[in-house]
């Protein structure tokens, strides 16, 4: 089978092991990202298409994507995607990354 | 649009695809199937993938394959199938007796 | 009312805590959330609609839409024949998908699964679950469909045939299960509850009525 750059994500027959069965309720962290994902997908904004999201994951390298969670994966592709359609810059995003670093701690 | 490939069509699917974001799983890449049912035109994965309309549509098929014929190792039924949803362009027709 | 999504919160999960994302990550995503509410992609009053909205969504409709079918044959009929239309009675809009209703028979056990990444019916059974997601399931169920079976706990027997659906395309599939036997002059409702999320999936069959209080 083809091993190239985007075909990592291809897993048909490609692993074994014991499927982790642990039932993970999806916390608020992960339901917010699933609710954005859809808010930029949704007909009215039409920011996002599910395949150009899915190629975002495709194209992150193998690396990320084993290395990264389900929905951290999601953080990573649906930032890539804004910042290649435009909505954001890379720069913005990182001046605003520095300043939430930053940050005093808020919350108790 | 036209099918041109009909309900048990025996079916071959493309050992070669495009570069890109393809829907068609690399361990049918060369199998041989059976259309098991027309599903109509649908815009084009990869073009859509690059932010494109997705056009030309493409001709979508759910295509059944024996198990046996995939893995060739595998231990189930004979009977049983795996069934994936594919695009006409990366099939081709076949005869029965077609290696 | 709580007070996210404010958008200078900065959210502390405990490590322990499944879903604490990467650290880096996690800034991300707040920069992302505050530059996209900033320039009016959305406010976080749609933010907080779209995550309750998604919270209404879970298998119980799917159970709901299966009990209907085992005991209305013309929305059965409408099931496998024009799914979309048949689950919009129940307020399922499935947007730009085309869901399609696999029927378990006495000879033939359906599952069903995503190996190029996780599609799922979300607009009907809302987030999918995280073992369906993983690797080694994306990578065994169409490999070891019979293992995976008994992994869950459901032996096949030798004389059934199961057929695994990738859904590698715009189709979601739900599985319908099998009627239980003993449930005859059940209502819909205490049918509902002998259809399990793994049942629709496909991981289980619905359950025994004896498994039911």
């Amino acid at each position: 089978m083809a091993d190239d750059d985007t075909a990592y994500h291809d897993y048909g027959g490609r692993a074994d092991g014991p499927i982790d069965r642990t039932e993970h309720e999806p916390s608020f962290w992960e339901q917010r990202v699933d609710a954005i994902l859809e808010l930029l997908g949704d007909p009215r904004r039409r920011l996002m298409r599910l395949d150009e999201f899915r190629w975002m994951n495709e194209t992150m390298g193998a690396d990320d994507y084993e290395r990264l969670s389900y929905y951290e994966r999601w953080v990573h592709s649906v930032t890539r995607l804004m910042i290649h359609k435009g909505v954001i810059t890379r720069d913005e995003l990182d001046a605003r990354m520095d300043e939430i670093r930053h940050r005093p701690e808020t919350s108790p | 649009m036209i099918a041109a490939l009909h309900e048990d069509q025996l079916v071959r699917v493309e050992r070669g695809v495009e570069y890109g974001h393809v829907r068609t799983p690399g361990y049918l890449r060369g199998r041989h199937g059976r259309i098991l049912e027309v599903v109509g035109g649908f815009p084009d994965p990869n073009v859509l993938a690059r932010g494109g309309l997705g056009l030309p549509y493409r001709m979508l098929y759910r295509v059944a394959f024996c198990a046996r014929d995939v893995w060739p190792e595998y231990a189930g039924s004979a009977a049983d199938e795996i069934v994936a949803d594919l695009y006409e362009h990366h099939l081709q027709a076949r005869e029965d007796n077609d290696g | 009312m709580a007070d996210h999504p404010d958008t200078h919160h900065h959210d502390h999960a405990s490590p322990a805590e499944h879903g604490a994302p990467d650290a880096e990550i996690a800034l991300m995503e707040t920069a992302l959330r505050e530059l996209l509410i900033e320039k009016g992609i959305f406010s976080a009053t749609d933010l907080q609609r779209a995550i309750e909205t998604m919270e209404a969504r879970g298998p119980t409709r799917g159970a709901e839409i299966v009990a209907r079918a085992w005991i209305d044959p013309p929305f059965r009929d409408a099931l496998f024949h024009h799914a979309n239309s048949a689950v919009a009675q129940f307020g399922v809009n499935m947007g730009l998908a085309e869901l399609v209703a696999l029927e378990n028979t006495a000879d033939c056990h359906n599952l069903v699964v995503c190996t190029l990444c996780s599609c799922y019916p979300r607009a009907l059974l809302g987030i999918p679950p995280s073992w369906y997601k993983t690797r080694a399931y994306r990578a065994r169920a169409v490999r070891e469909p019979r293992a995976v079976l008994a992994e869950f706990g459901f032996v096949l027997s030798a004389d059934m045939r199961i057929r695994v659906h990738d859904s590698t395309a715009d189709l979601r599939f739900i599985v319908v299960p099998q009627r239980p036997a003993g449930t005859e002059g059940w209502s819909e409702q205490q049918l509902t509850r002998l259809v399990t999320r793994d049942s629709l999936i496909g991981v289980a069959t619905a359950l025994d009525p004896a498994e039911v209080a």
